[in-house]
């Protein structure tokens, strides 16, 4: 039988900020919202093979062969010039990695991780290749100590979140908008499956924190932060939320005009969520 | 040329120098007055071209590059040359030792090793509450600090978890200064995960301590055990290092035609002038200068077997790509699997050279080979085997690239990683990189976390001097920086040199 596969963006040996302790993340492809503010753009789509990235790259590190966009990671410089010469927010330096390829990675480093984390886009457009990868890695006895995280937008339905949880250990999930109509003009999609996804995660003892984006203007409103108090009151008031701040780096269009989120935002927000009653928040350790 | 009495003069009314600053300039132009240990046309021509480097460790060498005090001796017996009795409490046991520190002499005239300190004390802490150890070594610290204020003076703790281990990670991250200098000596059969745990913590919080592993280096040495001093130098105890010489690997690299020429012909050939010019060092010390007369020796805190010479190398990082050149391979060290294997090949044949070379004086009769951290002077030559900076990969990869060089440096090897702050919000993230580091054999695991160009916000990598160029470019929305920038500019407020200063680092005037 032929192993699972998954279109990867990028693999990180290192990472702090994806979940308990260090963490080796892979950021699959693809995503079915389509934020505004989007600080990873180019992880959204999938690559239709138009070649416009081709003549793009300064280091001959893409070519189009029968058709197809050729990557050659030797030759890539990682200056992501295609990237911008992208029209649809896709990537052409995606690798194609089996199951194998990241256990492989994972036993050339398990000795300085606590875990995995799947991110994206969004992981779970990928959830034959993270059942096959986490039953996999749970039933090494080399990588049995590794803890297994999804971090996800929540759009996942109620049926395959229960083919997951089983073999994951916990899922970082992302809460964009309370308002369903501010998740709608923020996203491109209504929120009331992120709004089940949470209800199913911390029933099931699987939601590590939910992560929120604090964008002035949009999600920093005082009736926005009291909803999502609420929220948070309504299944548990310890569950940890984590408070990231809106920035420029790596957005797109419109929403580089945006304020960025200042400390002094944040910890506006943090007062709020404490005197509603929110026991655990988190906050940045550092702004751009 | 300006004169030697303008030099002097312009020490003396330095502006920016203590008078303790300024004596030790003078001392150290005095001392260079004098000829240089006699060397052959070949060693002083690799000397004079800076293939060779002595670390201006001074033309006559009349102490000990590193000295390493066996301090139980004063704790036990006391010191007849020091009038002092044998402590019988905690208080008597800090003063012997905050009196002995002042009668070891090292390179910088200050001590670079001031003991394992755990092992010291704890004998005497029968009956003294946490509380109590705290306050004492809380002043004790402070007392260090003040008085030798040198970066590279060395404190050892571990491997054991103990109250005086506890006290002094505690008080060190509370008091953020820069002497003394810390490790940790960690074995995973011995230390706890609790204790490993509040080391790294306070790396978070004060880049300290060093983490040394323990099993590891004990194998390179004897049952009288080593100490880490100075910039990670792992040395024995009641003993120490005669010379600290260095070998530039650039400067080789550039001499050679070939791979096959640097790892046959070249690389033996001035590794067989560094060893002259550690003879010649190590003869001055042994044979002339009188050092080993002194009552450290007599009344058994050192032993003259026990001093060994230190063969440091660096410029590894540009060794190799200037190699890597040389066959039209593209690959750069640090980020290519064949210019990693390179540098393994070439840290590989430096082990041999060393341990085939007999070393007058030098306890076991061998130098011991060592990855040096470099000083002000050096200019586009990375330290030790280092990874070029700026072109770091992630701590995980990093780690996994220098592994392999890290069985070839008895005599320590001194690699640092920097972490972007946003590990403070994770230290399991530090914990488990050091553990896994040193469990993969790692032989020291080194980390700053400091504000570093380099932030992972989401899981990318941003350089925070693009987004203040990006910023700046929409203006500053206030004017006190650049209020700021110009006064310093003006009136060189920020050029006092700091109270606290790394020695090494600046081991001559001008």
């Amino acid at each position: 039988m032929k192993s699972a596969q998954a279109t990867v963006s990028k693999v990180l040996n290192y990472s702090c900020v994806d979940g308990p302790g260090n963490r080796l993340v892979v950021f699959l492809q693809g995503c079915n919202f389509n934020c505004r503010s989007c600080h990873n753009p180019h992880t959204i789509g999938l690559c239709n093979h138009c070649g416009d990235c081709v003549p793009a790259c300064p280091h001959k590190a893409l070519m189009l062969i029968d058709g197809k966009v050729d990557f050659v990671p030797h030759n890539c410089d990682q200056c992501d010039a295609c990237l911008k010469a992208c029209s649809i927010n896709a990537n052409p330096m995606v690798q194609i990695m089996s199951v194998e390829s990241v256990l492989a990675r994972l036993l050339e480093h398990h000795l300085m991780l606590d875990g995995i984390t799947l991110s994206g886009g969004e992981a779970t457009l990928q959830a034959d290749f993270i059942v096959a990868l986490f039953t996999a890695i749970k039933a090494d006895a080399r990588l049995r100590h590794l803890s297994c995280f999804i971090d996800s937008n929540g759009q996942l339905g109620r049926a395959a979140w229960q083919r997951l949880l089983p073999i994951t250990d916990g899922v970082l999930l992302d809460i964009k908008a309370i308002d369903t109509q501010l998740h709608q003009a923020l996203t491109g999609r209504p929120n009331q499956r992120v709004m089940q996804s949470l209800s199913t995660l911390h029933q099931a003892r699987r939601l590590h924190e939910l992560r929120y984006l604090v964008i002035p203007g949009f999600t920093d409103q005082p009736s926005e932060v009291q909803a999502l108090a609420e929220l948070v009151l309504s299944l548990d008031a310890n569950i940890p939320v984590r408070l990231n701040a809106f920035q420029h780096h790596g957005v797109i269009g419109p929403a580089r005009e945006w304020p960025k989120a200042r400390q002094h935002d944040i910890q506006v927000i943090v007062q709020q969520l404490q005197q509603a009653g929110v026991r655990e928040i988190i906050t940045p350790a550092v702004y751009v | 040329m300006q004169s030697i009495q303008e030099k002097l003069q312009k020490i003396v009314c330095d502006q920016t120098l203590s008078p303790q600053q300024k004596a030790r300039y003078l001392s150290l132009e005095a001392e260079n007055m004098l000829p240089y240990p006699l060397l052959d046309t070949e060693t002083t021509k690799a000397f004079a071209t800076g293939v060779l480097c002595d670390l201006v460790e001074g033309h006559a060498p009349y102490k000990p590059r590193y000295v390493l005090p066996d301090y139980s001796v004063v704790l036990t017996q006391g010191s007849e040359y020091l009038e002092l009795e044998a402590p019988v409490d905690l208080d008597e046991a800090i003063n012997c030792l905050m009196i002995a520190y002042h009668h070891v002499p090292s390179v910088t005239g200050m001590p670079v090793y001031i003991g394992h300190l755990d092992q010291l004390l704890l004998p005497f802490c029968e009956g003294v509450t946490d509380d109590q150890l705290y306050r004492k070594i809380k002043l004790f610290w402070r007392y260090l600090d003040r008085t030798l204020p040198d970066a590279f003076m060395h404190a050892n703790i571990g491997p054991q978890d103990n109250p005086v281990a506890r006290a002094i990670l505690r008080v060190d991250a509370e008091l953020q200064q820069i002497a003394p200098n810390l490790t940790f000596c960690y074995d995973p059969d011995i230390s706890s995960d609790a204790i490993l745990k509040q080391a790294t913590d306070n790396i978070i919080a004060c880049s300290k301590p060093h983490i040394a592993n323990h099993p590891l280096h004990q194998a390179a040495f004897d049952e009288k055990g080593y100490g880490i001093v100075s910039c990670y130098n792992a040395l024995p105890v009641a003993g120490g290092a005669g010379t600290l010489v260095r070998l530039n690997l650039k400067e080789v690299a550039l001499r050679s035609t070939s791979v096959t020429d640097f790892l046959t012909q070249k690389l033996p050939y001035y590794s067989g002038l560094c060893f002259r010019l550690i003879e010649s060092r190590m003869g001055y010390l042994f044979e002339q200068s009188n050092f080993f007369d002194s009552f450290l020796v007599q009344e058994g805190w050192i032993d003259t077997q026990r001093f060994t010479a230190m063969y440091g190398i660096y410029g590894m990082a540009e060794a190799v790509n200037l190699l890597q050149d040389m066959q039209q391979s593209s690959g750069r060290y640090g980020h290519d699997a064949q210019a990693n294997e390179l540098g393994y090949q070439i840290s590989q044949a430096l082990a041999q050279l060393v341990g085939h070379t007999p070393v007058k004086h030098a306890w076991r009769g061998r130098a011991m080979l060592h990855s040096q951290a470099g000083i002000s002077s050096d200019v586009d030559v990375t330290p030790g085997v280092r990874i070029p900076y700026g072109a770091e990969p992630d701590p995980v990869t990093h780690i996994q690239a220098l592994l392999p060089h890290h069985r070839y440096y008895d005599s320590g090897i001194s690699e640092i990683l920097t972490l972007e702050e946003t590990i403070k919000n994770n230290p399991q993230a530090l914990f488990t990189l050091c553990k896994g580091a040193l469990a993969a054999g790692f032989r020291e695991f080194t980390a700053n976390v400091d504000s570093n160009d380099l932030v992972r916000v989401t899981g990318y990598m941003v350089r925070l001097s693009d987004i203040a160029l990006y910023n700046q470019q929409q203006g500053s929305r206030t004017n006190t920086t650049v209020l700021g920038a110009e006064a310093a500019a003006g009136t060189h407020i920020l050029e006092r040199k700091p109270r606290v200063v790394s020695h090494e680092i600046s081991p001559s005037y001008g």
